[in-house]
């Protein structure tokens, strides 16, 4: 990393602009004490609590992301070595959203966060005899004899009429696993309690000692559905590590497939959403938009959900003038769709009935857990790396902020409404100016051991990606933290006072991700 | 209200001509439509966006006889996405065990066939044959609503099942 221009500073910590994106670097701590002190300082300077993850062998560490709206802090503990599970101070004293991450840690490399009081395990189940990760990397990880013997100790509310109703992990749909543990009065929630981890695959244990092309196909399928931003924010990093800078053209065709990959799910969340309050209509509406626009994405880009179309260096496919102008037509028609459609979605009763006043986030909740993405903008909370920090393209062509303020499932209707359009005018602004572009660069390799950062606004949130390479591109470790792991939290304290028969359309409104929250 | 009549109006009909309804091959066993469980067995989600499509108006699964089902009561074929997560196996047997017979299990993307990318993981059975018997496998990463449509109309015309 260069060090010019220092653009704004907090004590000992400092951050320099770039071309490609959002400001971010690491900052490494010697002592615990500097850790927590760090921490804590980063918290009150509004910095926003974005996930924390380990790292095994060779370089043992725990790794805290902030973001300011100067740019991205990382923290980096070194971790002694020697000690076979060392503890780390655990931050959930003043961060309660770190709980989960914490317990996460513990589960998959054994390190102890002290003072965390909740000793659950989290994302392992129990599943294992020891850690996972804590063993070197393809070695046989043998099962705990005892898994599944014992209930998870959920949170249980007593008294006259309180009944529980458990949900999961098959759900029933076509919906990822995971369990929900409702505490019921009548029909009315008093408590929900989320199980995850029954999609953990591992996915930081299989980056390891692996190369760079390899791990760019799996950051792709982190999450489906934000395949490009897993994978974006996954190039950056690396781009970072080796000090490399994709041409302009790289970038606004990487911003394009970024806005396509919003639509289309801003879209089947439309249509679901719409569905789960009744209105069949807005399903088949949504769902012929979105064929439409996937449809495109296969014949001009060779994937439907744009799977590997982001590699480290570039991106797998140009566009011709033909297919601009193809492109451009889509926009326009979409457009007009769009708009119709929210009329309609505004002037129903029956449907505004269900959507207002439901699964309120207020928005006081929503900063004290540090939200950003479609949740928190529908709760009044104002983040936006491609209106706040955007490097190139984004600050060419500014994306207006979406917000709404009454955190309710109306409000998130409405965000995903206007971010739809203001994707269409983004995207029709890169159309007309695309800049000449290669559509790939080869990598340069690094002699010494490197180490980057990647963060981009998915569809959902910031999407954060962070690699440590060895020698010659050698994935030494790499981590992809999907903002569902925040969002889920959000859920539970949304869902409490409704009725049992709207958690279906609060989750819908949510639409978080099981895969990228497990890993 | 007219405005939402009108838009259906304007959208008509277009649901895509293919291959034969359901109720034209009559399977031995089965009646004139087929329910399908699914069980997402760890998958990335990318296998369960093309089967969401399936039910758009473009491929319209459920006007051939076919549709989802929650309860494996209900079901006639399995339908696994996902290399099957350790934390998943035991819910898949069960989900497995719940459908009464004749049923068919069909494996659905590259993780469920064979792991996928996920296949060295700790985490992972390493697709759904290391779980359960397998019928039909359908590769792909994901496979496209076309290939899926197939899928499924093989593994209702095909006999006999040798999952029982
Ligand atoms: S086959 Fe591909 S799309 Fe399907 S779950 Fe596996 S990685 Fe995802």
């Amino acid at each position: 990393m260069d060090n010019r221009n220092p653009r704004q500073s907090l004590p000992g910590l400092c951050l320099i602009p770039r071309e490609d994106g959002i400001p971010r670097a690491l900052f490494p701590q010697e002592t615990p004490e500097a850790y927590l002190a760090q921490a804590r300082i980063l918290e009150s300077a509004g910095g926003r609590f974005l996930g924390l993850w380990g790292a095994g062998d060779p370089e043992p560490r725990i790794c805290t992301a902030f973001l300011l709206r100067e740019g991205l802090f990382v923290l980096v503990l070194p971790l002694p070595k020697e000690t076979p599970s060392p503890t780390f101070p655990s931050l959930s004293g003043f961060i309660p959203a770190a709980n989960r991450f914490e317990r996460t840690v513990r589960d998959l490399f054994g390190f102890r966060p002290e003072g965390l009081e909740d000793t659950r395990p989290w994302i392992g189940h129990d599943l294992w005899a020891v850690p996972p990760l804590s063993l070197p990397p393809g070695s046989p990880v043998p099962e705990n004899p005892g898994a599944g013997s014992s209930d998870y100790p959920f949170v249980r509310v007593t008294g006259p009429g309180v009944h529980e109703i458990p949900v999961g992990p098959v759900h029933a749909g076509i919906i990822e696993p995971g369990h929900f543990r409702f505490q019921v009065v009548g029909e009315k929630v008093l408590r929900l309690e989320e199980l995850l981890g029954y999609t953990h695959k591992g996915v930081d244990g299989l980056f390891r000692n692996r190369d760079i092309a390899w791990g760019a196909r799996l950051a792709a399928r982190i999450s489906g559905d934000s395949t490009v931003a897993t994978s974006m924010a996954y190039a950056q990093a690396i781009e970072q590590a080796l000090d490399f800078s994709p041409a302009a053209g790289v970038r606004a065709l990487r911003a394009l497939l970024l806005e396509r990959e919003r639509i289309a799910n801003h879209l089947g969340d439309l249509g679901a959403i719409g569905n789960d309050a009744g209105l069949g209509f807005a399903l088949s509406q949504f769902g012929c938009l979105k064929e439409n626009l996937l449809r495109k994405n296969r014949q001009h880009f060779g994937a439907r959900y744009l799977f590997d179309q982001v590699t480290p260096g570039g991106v797998r496919t140009s566009l011709d003038d033909e297919a601009i102008a193809d492109l451009l037509e889509e926009n326009g028609i979409l457009l007009e769709e769009i708009l119709a459609l929210h009329k309609i979605y505004d002037d129903h009763g029956g449907l505004q009935d269900r959507f207002q006043n439901t699964g309120v986030l207020l928005p006081e909740v929503a900063h004290r857990l540090g939200l950003g993405g479609v949740v928190g903008r529908a709760s009044a909370q104002a983040w936006d790396l491609r209106a706040d920090h955007g490097g190139d393209p984004y600050r060419r062509f500014p994306p207006a902020l979406a917000l709404a303020h009454t955190g309710d499932v109306a409000a998130r209707v409405l965000v995903r409404f206007l971010e739809i359009q203001e994707s269409l005018s983004f995207s029709r602004a890169l159309l007309e100016h695309l800049p000449e572009h290669s559509i790939a660069e080869s990598i340069p390799d690094n002699s010494g051991p490197a180490e980057g950062l990647g963060i981009v606004e998915g569809f959902r949130g910031e999407v954060l990606a962070w690699v440590r390479l060895a020698p010659h591109g050698v994935i030494e470790a790499a981590h992809i933290q999907d903002p569902s792991a925040l969002l889920w939290p959000a859920l539970e304290i949304a869902v409490p006072g409704n009725l049992v028969a709207d958690f279906p359309l609060i989750n819908k409104s949510f639409n978080l991700s099981y895969s990228g929250n497990d890993l | 209200m007219w405005k939402l009549l009108l838009k259906i109006f304007q959208t008509g009909i277009l649901t895509e001509k293919r291959g034969r309804p359901l109720s034209q091959t009559h399977p031995p066993g089965f009646g004139k439509s087929l329910a399908i469980r699914h069980v997402d067995a760890g998958s990335c989600n990318g296998c369960e966006l093309e089967l969401w499509a399936l039910e758009n108006p473009y491929y319209a699964l459920s006007s051939g006889g076919v549709k989802f089902v929650a309860s494996p009561r209900h079901a006639d074929l399995l339908l696994v996405t996902g290399p099957v997560t350790r934390a998943m196996k035991e819910a898949l047997l069960r989900t497995r065990d719940a459908i009464p017979g004749p049923r068919r299990v069909l494996a659905v993307g590259d993780c469920a066939c064979n792991g996928g990318i996920f296949r060295d993981s700790y985490a992972v059975h390493g697709g759904v044959d290391g779980v359960i018997p397998v019928d039909h496998h359908l590769p792909g990463c994901p496979p496209s609503p076309d290939e899926l449509l197939e899928a499924i109309h093989h593994a209702f015309g095909s006999s006999p099942p040798s999952s029982e």
